[in-house]
Order: structure tokens, then C-alpha cells, then sequence
């Protein structure tokens, strides 16, 4: 085969799969938003109205439960989780750790990213168990914290390694601390750190198996964080294992709520970063 | 060099002690002089920039480097003393060679170090900004835009703005790594220009490759070679008359100028062009 052969071939094949990837993802949310979309036409009500007690089987009132649930579980659960995630992150840099120490440290964090949710919800649950208590809302924001906090935390390690060392330099230099300099090198690498919370909010509130367990698969309103609760991910497999044909097209509904939701979240992350882009050392020169 | 001395260094040897062991700074005894701007000269690789981050113990940001002797900052040592690090590294103020913004407001750039040091009214601070981008012939330039991110100003701007940031936290000696190696020629210039107004106020010690900058900016040079001090002298004599064997290779190996033809700075007025230049 000749170069020229070889150079058709493969931007064909480069077009193809990304053709193949736009066509599955066009199929996935077109459908999502036009079977959900035609409920919320008709019943716009379904995400503000609390489930009927039959909900399940006649699928009376609505799913506000799911969604209150999955806000009430996820948003807490992020905070904590990037709390701790960039305070890892900070650690995981040359200030405070050795190389050595934070090559072992990010090796059992790509462990706990690659670890399947199941297994932190059965973890958490375990801990239910031994505490004698039931599933919660409170451990569905553990146990999606503990799914988060790998994610977030690569993500911003690698945002501080990338971050130039100038700034390090120039800020030791005046005098900083080392506090106030991870504080600087932080917002340098702001942009990269964002991208990071946000794929880990996105994770976790299209989350299902880490909250199963924890929260529960709750059809009632969430009455306060020491009660059954659940999320959005886990009404849907409900709602479409359900023999109700209404019932099934809300799970339609409640996917168009999800996949709204996380489309909303990856745009305001671009808008943000974009916004302190402007400030990274280089951010429009490089 | 019978000036008074700002700072001073004791047998200072620095060691990197990484996957080989190098010593970068071997027992280097050297002064610098009050209000005077000293360059320190030599090849890549010499020590220069290792020397300069010992001298506010920057080099410690660094895993694997060693050091031992002293640095007076004065009569005080600055390793061996109950000073916060912070501290010292304010009074000997750094200006890296890459010219970067911190991801702050072109303000804040200036402002930064000096609201870690002090409280300052948000009236005070003000001035403070203003008076330091004057120092640093920047005022006029960003004045109206000082909202604006630092790192959207060009790169000659950027490295006046890291000049105005380290003397606003009022060190008592400037350190300037090659600070005008990654400019074009015209904010390299505007750079020198600006070191020019300074050195009549600080104490400034800068590492630069460049012979004819040393030339004309410095008051007095340092030849450092392979981590060892070869020479150090005012700056007419050491070019003139280097006594070291290695100093006159060097220098005959850089210059390209006549040293009696360069005019003083002073006399060089738009009418009288430099017709040996």
C-alpha cells in the first residue's frame, strides 16, 4: 500500500468513529429529550409534584422525591468532596510530599477510580449495618463523596502539576508561606481544578449503584437526612421496569431532567473556566 | 569595593543531591555592595542561578539541595537564625527569569506580596500599587485597565509587573534571574531601563548571560565558573583588566566592543548617537 493509500484510509477511518460516536450520542439524548420533553409538554407538573403512595404501580403525581433526592445527596456530597479532594491534591505536591509518596498515594487513587460503585455502596452499607442504623440520606452523600473524592482529586493533582512552577517561585519569593503559595498555585490551576468538581458532580449524580444500598430506593419524599431516600439514576430503573405505561414514559422524563442537568453542568464549567482562564499565568498567550 | 556591603556570602557551597550528586556552588566568598546593581556572569550550567536563589533560600522549594556556609543579610545569617523563612524571603525579593503573572488582577499582582506583609487600607493600598508601576515605568501603560488580568498584559509588561511586585513588599535586596533572557529586544530595553532607575535605591544582584548587559547596567560583576568564584570586581576593571587566566578567556570570548568606546550613560543624549555601537 502506498502513503498516499495509507493517509486515505485512516482519515476515513478517524471520520468514521467520530461519525459512529456523534451518531450514538445525537441517538442517546435526542431520544432522551424528545420522549421526555413530550411528557413535560403535557405534564410539566411530574418534577414538582411528590409521588401519589401508589406512584409505582398508577403512576400518580410525580418524582419530586427523585429529584429533591438526588440534590440533596449529591450537592453535599461534592462539597465534602472537594473539600478534601484539593486539600489532597495540595499535599500531593512537591511542598508537602516526596515524589515517592505521592506516586503511592495517586496509584491507590487510580485503584479507587477505577473501583466499581457497587463495591462503595456495599462498603458503606456494611457500616449501616454495623451501626445498627438504616439506609439514609446522609450515607447516600458518604457513600457518593467516597465515589467523587478519587475522581476530583486526580483531576486537580494534575491541574497543580501543570500549573507553571514560576508561580511557586514567584510567590515563595515574595514571602509567602507554604499555605499562601498552594493557595496562589491553586488558582492558577483553577480552570483544570473546576473541570475536575464538576466531572465529579456529573459522576455522581448519574450515579445508581452507590446509592442502592446507602439511601435506598425510596417512592416517599425525603423527610430528613436520617431517612430513606433515593436519586434520580435509581427512579429511572424503576420507573422502566414498571408495567404502568405511564409510569415508563416518566422514566423518559426523569432522564430528560438528568441529562439537562449534567448538560447545564459541563456548560457552566466552560463558562467558568473560561472566566479564569483569562487569570492563568499564560492562559492567552500559549 | 569599599562600599558599605548589603550582603555577604561564607564559604557557600550548595549540593543537589538528586539521582547524581552535583555540587553547583563549591565555596563561594563574595560581597555585594549597597546600592549597587552586581551581575553575576559565566557560562550556562556555572551555578549562577543556584547561587541567586541560596542568596533568599529559594533553592529550598526544591527537593535534593544541600547547603552549608552562610549568607549575611547585614550581621545576620539568614540560614542560621530564628526568622520565619517568609521573612527573610521578603527582605531578599526574587524576580524569576520566566516573566509570569500570579492569576490575579494586575492590581493584585502588585498588591499580593504586600497584603501578606502588612494591613493596608484599601486608600493606602492604592497608592502603594500606583507608586511601585511608577517605579517600574508601567503606570501610564496599565492605568486604566488595573482590573484586568495580569497575565493578559504582553510579556516585557508582565516581567515590569514582577519587578513592581517584588519591591512592593519593600525587600532590602533584589534578586534578578536573567530577567530579560525571554524578552524581545525592545521590553528587554524597557527592562534595563527600568533596573537603571532602580539600582539608586536597592541593592540589586542579577544573573545575566549577557556580557553587555553586565556592561552597562552593572556596577560591579561576578564570574562564577564550574560552581567556583573566578573573579569578582567593579565592573570597569574586571572587563578591562580581568586578572584571572579564565576571566580573559571569557571575556575575550564575548567582546566584541571596546570597552573605552563605551560612553557613560549619562552622556548619551538622541543627538549624540554612538557611532562605536
Amino acid at each position: 500500500m502506498d502513503r498516499y493509500t495509507e493517509q486515505r484510509l485512516f482519515g476515513l477511518l478517524a471520520r468514521a468513529s467520530a461519525a459512529l460516536i456523534l451518531a450514538v450520542l445525537v441517538m442517546v439524548v435526542g431520544v432522551t429529550l424528545w420522549r421526555g420533553g413530550r411528557v413535560f409538554i403535557t405534564d410539566p407538573a411530574v418534577m414538582v409534584t411528590a409521588p401519589g403512595s401508589r406512584y409505582m404501580l398508577d403512576g400518580g403525581g410525580g418524582f419530586l422525591h427523585a429529584v429533591l433526592g438526588s440534590i440533596f445527596i449529591v450537592v453535599p456530597a461534592t462539597v465534602v468532596a472537594s473539600i478534601l479532594a484539593i486539600s489532597t491534591a495540595i499535599f500531593l505536591q512537591s511542598d508537602y510530599s516526596s515524589e515517592r509518596t505521592s506516586d503511592v498515594i495517586n496509584m491507590f487513587l487510580n485503584v479507587l477510580w477505577g473501583t466499581p460503585p457497587i463495591v462503595y455502596g456495599v462498603f458503606v452499607l456494611t457500616i449501616i449495618i454495623a451501626a445498627g442504623a438504616q439506609t439514609s440520606l446522609i450515607f447516600g452523600t458518604v457513600a457518593i463523596a467516597i465515589f467523587q473524592y478519587p475522581i476530583m482529586t486526580r483531576y486537580a493533582d494534575e491541574a497543580l502539576r501543570a500549573a507553571p512552577d514560576t508561580v511557586k517561585e514567584a510567590s515563595y519569593g515574595l514571602g509567602a508561606t507554604r499555605f499562601e503559595t498552594a493557595r496562589i498555585t491553586v488558582r492558577a490551576a483553577l480552570p483544570g481544578v473546576i473541570a475536575g468538581i464538576i466531572m465529579g458532580f456529573a459522576r455522581g449524580i448519574g450515579d445508581a449503584a452507590t446509592v442502592l444500598f446507602t439511601a435506598g430506593r425510596s417512592t416517599q419524599m425525603p423527610g430528613g437526612p436520617f431517612d430513606p431516600a433515593t436519586t434520580l439514576p435509581i427512579l429511572i430503573f424503576e420507573q422502566a421496569a414498571s408495567f404502568n405505561a405511564e409510569v415508563r414514559s416518566h422514566a423518559y422524563a426523569a432522564s430528560f431532567v438528568l441529562i439537562v442537568a449534567v448538560l447545564a453542568l459541563v456548560l457552566a464549567s466552560k463558562l467558568l473556566a473560561g472566566r479564569f482562564a483569562r487569570f492563568a499565568p499564560g492562559g492567552r498567550h500559549s | 569595593m569599599n562600599d558599605d556591603i548589603a550582603l555577604r556570602t561564607d564559604d557557600l557551597e550548595v549540593t543537589y543531591t538528586g539521582n547524581r550528586e552535583v555540587t553547583a556552588l563549591d565555596g563561594v566568598s563574595t560581597e555585594f555592595a549597597e546600592n549597587k546593581l552586581t551581575a553575576i556572569i559565566g557560562p550556562s550550567g556555572c551555578g549562577k542561578s543556584t547561587m541567586l536563589k541560596a542568596l533568599n533560600r529559594l533553592h529550598e522549594i526544591q527537593p535534593n539541595a544541600e547547603i552549608t556556609g552562610e549568607v549575611y543579610l547585614g550581621d545576620e545569617g539568614i540560614y542560621d537564625t530564628d526568622d520565619p523563612l517568609p521573612e527573610i524571603r521578603r527582605r531578599v525579593g526574587y524576580v524569576p527569569q520566566t516573566p509570569t503573572a500570579l492569576p490575579l488582577s494586575i492590581y493584585n499582582n502588585v498588591a499580593y506580596g504586600a497584603k501578606l506583609h502588612g494591613d493596608y487600607s484599601s486608600d493606602e493600598l492604592d497608592d502603594l500599587v500606583e507608586s511601585y508601576l511608577r517605579k517600574v515605568n508601567l503606570w501610564d501603560e496599565v492605568k486604566d485597565r488595573l482590573d484586568d488580568p495580569g497575565a493578559e498584559l504582553s510579556t516585557g509588561q508582565i516581567q515590569r509587573l514582577c519587578l513592581a511586585r517584588s519591591l512592593a513588599v519593600e525587600p532590602e535586596v533584589l534578586l534578578c534571574d536573567e530577567v530579560t533572557s525571554a524578552l524581545d529586544p525592545i521590553s528587554a530595553e524597557q527592562v534595563e531601563e527600568t533596573l537603571e532607575d532602580l539600582k539608586e535605591e536597592y541593592t540589586i544582584i542579577m544573573v545575566t548571560h549577557s556580557m553587555d548587559q553586565a556592561k552597562r547596567l552593572a556596577d560591579d560583576v561576578i564570574f562564577l565558573y564550574l560552581g567556583e568564584l573566578v573573579e569578582a570586581n567593579d565592573t570597569r576593571s574586571f572587563f578591562e583588566d580581568p586578572q584571572h587566566e579564565r576571566t580573559q578567556e571569557f571575556v575575550k570570548g564575548h567582546t566584541a566592543i571596546d570597552y573605552d568606546d563605551e560612553p557613560d550613560e549619562e552622556n548619551v543624549t538622541d543627538e549624540q548617537p554612538v557611532a562605536t555601537r
